[in-house]
């Protein structure tokens, strides 16, 4: 979830009342936020780098204000504000709306066919005569940050480029070219670089090491330069420090590139829409054009603004309210979905704004008038439903088998069902091809590198964790082990175990056997040749030679039981004798 | 004190003596305690000898003698130093054939030795307590403290010895012996010994405890055996587009081997990549392009929904539509590094109802039930998102320990972009909500 960071004074200001802070921690509630932090900018330094460092820091009061992941119309103080307002019902809704430029001259960026490899899609708009201030300034940069690590995915899918128009003369162009034929003064740099330096530039920058992985090793490199060359932005990296804007830039050339285009749409809408506030005419956008080589011509930002029809019926009957319809249409108002009645009652028409991207269907609609209703005064309802209960019979086996294993002196262990080669190979002396493990692409560490095939490496590692604890240890676990297996859709299957272990002075085979025939008893599963159990000498290399031996029921080998190898006990950093038995019990359900 | 010197073997036992509990006793002791000076090994061979002091001044002839000489007397350090500092005797550094002592006094005092010999007569305490002090501190004094027992008869006094028994034995029962027979008392301030007992995990006894809950609530177990799952059921039908941050490398433990699940319902798939693609049923969609390779891709699961959804594809297919109460706690995977907050598996628990005309109400009243049933009862609903259920709503409950609100679940309506490709019939609602058990 997004955290946006604003002053507290600013925020009051622009709310045009002061809030307690649970007043505002309530509203934010109400309206699906969290007021996550109250804190400052030398709160925050003393907390990362020590009470020396924040000397001198901002002790302004910041809100640390979390937004849910889809609301990219939150992502700033102009938006929460304008979202909030709304809510509150102090203002309407803006109406967004794009012009073109009143001599005609619109912005023209052409796309060349070769980002088609790289970096296909852009798209552009104009800020007119807008002012900005400070905090505007810096409002206005932070919301691109936040577009940048959220819907853009860290400037993989969209990069916001935002330009000085003043500085620069159209008609535009995106293309891609080789890194060595690119070159110029990076944004805050003194001097020019190429694009291959300009790389190894940042590649120890903190916050733009993280993106260069995006173009690296494409052949070409996406740029855009003016009509007289110069060079805007190297997207998604850098841009120039030509177009460079400032407190005092007054009109904005903002230019989004991208690989998938409904993302750029929304991420230019949502830019163009919080900051046209502070444009000499508010809240209009003036349009640039977008032309791809093949004569295609797009005019951006798009600003649509779509209708959709939900019946009142609908939205009471999700909900489990009964509000009239224009109470409804009122509610939905109040969420920026500007609404009323049409058809009699039996319909409400919305209008969504460019700045919902997200509703995307009626029951996003439902939702909002759910919100505005207040979830807490909706009246709750236990559902009519009628089922009968059922238990997932290997869960149900597995419960009382547990009960029964404590009740015969053994204690349950929860270990962690992923861990490393070593565990379930080397350290069973077996070769880990001849498991059946299925192995994990991206672990973060060497403890997850596979999912166990057995549980006895993780009770062997709990005994280790307790040694403290006064002899015997007996310890047992029933739970999954995972192996491949190439008849299911995935590729593998969850196998349910039973592993206990005794952990003493002396070996304690007797006690380990003894567990497997009261196991067998509650099972019902006589000793017996033909239609019971039986045990008989194995090998095996977690074993010690000549005290191993092969547990066979249901007509088939169900797992083995033993005197731990030494070896096997040294690896897992245990001293005493040590006998174990693992068994599946899904042959009897 | 007298019977202890009398009886000089009993005495240890009766310092060692602690009764136990109070019970009837054969004799009733009393502690006391007494301090008492006593003169050290030193301090006796001073009464007897002189202090060192005295002695040396004894040993000056009238014409000195070597200082050498002097020290190798038995009291020569200690006692020619006292000397000095007393001014009993003087030291000529130049006299013929070495440093030499001569008296400085005609004659002296031995107060030391008179101090001493008034404590060996049981006077200590006619002298000063400066001088006590001083004494101990040349570790000639001690002071001793003596433990008496004042000692009278019992309320159970007898002259005759009884050996008290410890225990009932069989012996006595078949004897009938214990009729005449004196028992020890219990202690039965002591704790008892603890009984030998195997012992349940104590999160998988919520487990239990879960389960329990939700099958007093008729809901049905998901078969959740499954720990891998393939990206499609985990994300795709969930209707999670492929590019959210969850189904990144960061987030989610992706599959070597097997790297991709091969098989899939390829009509439900279908419709599926089009909803997320194109849109339809009613929805805008996600528009962007849709890649089957994404879906292929094995995972560990991230959530147990994963299930759900095939549970609810499943349900979907029924000739007629039934509705349906599932649940499930099982192990769900993230790729995290482990530390105090955070671990890489855990267990969710996740709750869904499936049937016609299900509201938002309905969803919380089936809450309250639920964490009623917990022993939570102040809860309160916060608006979320998550991409799966739209209403969605975060579960908060008052914790009194913390004087807080603190979110206790997730939960939500499912999207119609879930259900309706699945097949479900449009006037389905699905409501569902999760939680951790180790929260």
């Amino acid at each position: 979830m997004p955290t946006v960071s604003v002053k507290q004074e600013l925020l009051f200001q622009a709310l045009g009342r002061r809030y307690t802070d649970e007043e505002f921690d309530e509203l934010c509630f109400e309206f699906g936020l969290e007021l996550d932090e109250i804190t400052s900018e030398k709160d925050i330094i003393s907390k990362e780098q020590g009470d020396g460092k924040a000397e001198g820091a901002s002790d302004i009061i910041l809100y640390k204000i979390d937004v849910p992941a889809n609301r990219y119309d939150l992502l700033c103080l102009e938006g929460l504000v304008r979202g909030l307002q709304v809510f509150k019902e102090r203002i309407k809704a803006p109406r967004y709306k794009r012009i073109m430029p009143a001599n005609g001259d619109v912005q023209r960026l052409i796309i060349t066919e070769e980002t088609a490899q790289v970096r296909p899609h852009a798209v552009a708009a104009v800020l007119r005569n807008i002012t900005f201030s400070k905090d505007r300034y810096d409002s206005f940069i932070d919301l691109q940050e936040k577009l940048h690590q959220n819907i853009c995915r860290k400037r993989a899918l969209v990069a916001i480029g935002t330009h000085d128009l003043d500085t620069i003369s159209g008609p535009f162009t995106y293309t891609a070219r080789p890194p060595s034929e690119i070159r110029f003064k990076p944004l805050n740099q003194s001097k020019e670089y190429t694009a291959s330096e300009i790389l190894d530039l940042y590649r120890t920058d903190s916050q733009l090491k993280h993106y260069l992985h995006i173009i690296e090793n494409k052949p070409l490199y996406p740029v855009i330069y003016d009509s007289n060359g110069v060079v805007l932005s190297m997207p998604p990296i850098i841009n120039g420090d030509h177009t460079k804007i400032s407190i005092n830039t007054r009109n904005v050339f903002v230019e989004c590139t991208a690989t998938d285009i409904t993302k750029a749409k929304i991420v230019l809408d949502i830019l163009v829409t919080m900051f046209s506030e502070y444009c000499e005419k508010q809240f209009i956008v003036e349009a640039a054009e977008v032309t791809y080589l093949n004569g295609k011509t797009c005019i951006y930002p798009e600003l649509a603004y779509r209708k959709e029809k939900v019946k009142p019926d609908l939205i009471n009957k999700k909900i489990g309210i009964s509000e009239t319809p224009s109470s409804l249409a009122k509610l939905l108002t109040r969420m920026c979905l500007k609404s009323h009645v049409t058809g009699n009652g039996n319909n409400i028409e919305i209008e969504i704004p460019p700045t919902r991207a997200d509703i995307i269907h009626a029951c996003d609609i439902i939702e909002d008038a759910a919100i505005a209703y207040g979830y807490n005064n909706i009246q709750m309802t236990i559902p009519k439903t009628y089922t009968i209960a059922n238990q997932f019979p290997l869960n149900k086996l597995t419960e009382l088998l547990r009960q029964d294993l404590a009740a015969a002196g053994f204690t349950e262990a929860l270990t962690f069902a992923l861990c490393s080669q070593e565990d379930i190979a080397d350290k069973l002396g077996v070769d880990i091809c001849s498991t059946k493990a299925v192995h994990i692409a991206n672990p973060k560490t060497a403890e997850f590198q596979v999912a166990r095939t057995s549980l006895l490496p993780g009770l062997l590692k709990t005994i280790a964790a307790n040694k403290k604890m006064p002899l015997p240890l007996k310890l047992f676990e029933i739970s999954d082990i995972v192996v491949k297996d190439s008849t299911k859709d995935v590729g593998a299957r969850n196998q349910r175990n039973l592993c206990a272990i005794y952990y003493n002075k002396n070996p304690g085979f007797e006690f380990i056997h003894g567990l497997l025939d009261r196991v067998m008893q509650l099972l019902s599963v006589p000793p017996s040749k033909e239609s019971g159990y039986l045990i008989k000498a194995a090998e095996d290399s977690a074993f010690f030679p000549g005290r191993c031996a092969e547990i066979l029921a249901k007509g088939q080998s169900i797992g083995k039981l033993g005197v731990l190898h030494p070896d096997v006990i040294t690896k897992f950093e245990l001293t005493m004798p040590c006998s174990a038995l693992e068994i599946k019990i899904e042959p009897f359900l | 004190q007298d019977v202890a010197q009398k009886y000089p073997e009993g005495r240890l036992l009766m310092l060692n003596y602690d009764p136990p509990v109070r019970s009837p006793q054969v004799i009733e002791a009393e502690q006391r305690s007494s301090k008492r000076w006593e003169l050290t090994p030193e301090g006796q061979e001073i009464v007897q000898e002189g202090s060192h002091e005295a002695r040396v001044f004894d040993s000056i002839p009238a014409e000195g003698l070597p200082q050498s000489e002097l020290m190798k007397l038995p009291s020569g350090k200690v006692g020619f130093s006292k000397a000095m500092s007393n001014k009993w005797v003087r030291l000529d550094k130049n006299a013929d054939g070495g440093p030499r002592i001569f008296r400085a006094v005609e004659s002296v005092r031995d107060s030391v030795r008179e101090k001493l010999q008034l404590v060996q007569q049981g006077e200590a305490e006619s002298l000063e307590e400066k001088d006590r002090n001083e004494l101990k501190k040349r570790k000639l004094l001690m002071e001793v403290v003596i433990k008496t027992y004042w000692i009278r008869k019992g309320s159970a006094f007898s002259t005759t010895v009884t050996k008290q028994e410890t225990d009932l034995t069989p012996e006595m029962i078949a004897s009938g012996s214990w009729r005449d027979l004196k028992f020890k008392a219990y202690n039965f301030a002591a704790l008892g010994i603890m009984p030998e007992s195997g012992h349940l995990h104590p999160l998988l006894k919520v487990r239990t405890q879960f389960r329990q809950i939700f099958l007093e609530m008729g809901f049905t177990e998901m078969p959740t055996n499954n720990f891998i799952e393939s990206s499609f059921w985990n994300f795709d039908a969930l209707f999670q587009p492929q590019q959210h941050p969850a189904r990144d490398q960061h987030d989610t433990f992706f599959l070597q081997d097997p790297a991709e699940a091969t098989d899939f319902p390829m009509d439900y798939l279908k419709r599926v990549k089009k909803i997320h693609s194109q849109g339809g049923y009613g929805s805008q969609g996600y528009k962007y392009d849709w890649k089957l390779a994404e879906a292929r891709k094995n995972i560990l699961r991230t959530h147990t929904t994963a299930v759900s959804a095939r549970m609810l594809y499943r349900l979907a297919q029924q000739e007629k539509f039934a509705p349906a109460k599932y649940f499930s706690i099982d192990r769900v995977f993230r790729n995290e590094t482990l530390d105090a907050t955070h671990l890489a598996e855990f267990h969710q628990i996740e709750g869904v109802v499936a049937d016609y005309g299900l509201t938002l109400g309905d969803l919380m009243g089936t809450l309250r039930e639920f964490f009623t049933k917990l022993g939570i009862s102040q809860l309160r609903f916060k608006p979320a998102y998550n991409p799966y259920t739209e209403p969605s709503m975060e579960v908060f409950s008052y914790h009194q320990g913390l004087q807080k609100w603190v979110e206790v679940g997730n939960s939500g309506v499912f999207r119609p972009e879930m259900l309706l490709p699945m097949g479900l019939p449009e006037g389905v609602s699905v409501i569902a909500w999760g939680l951790s058990l180790e929260r």
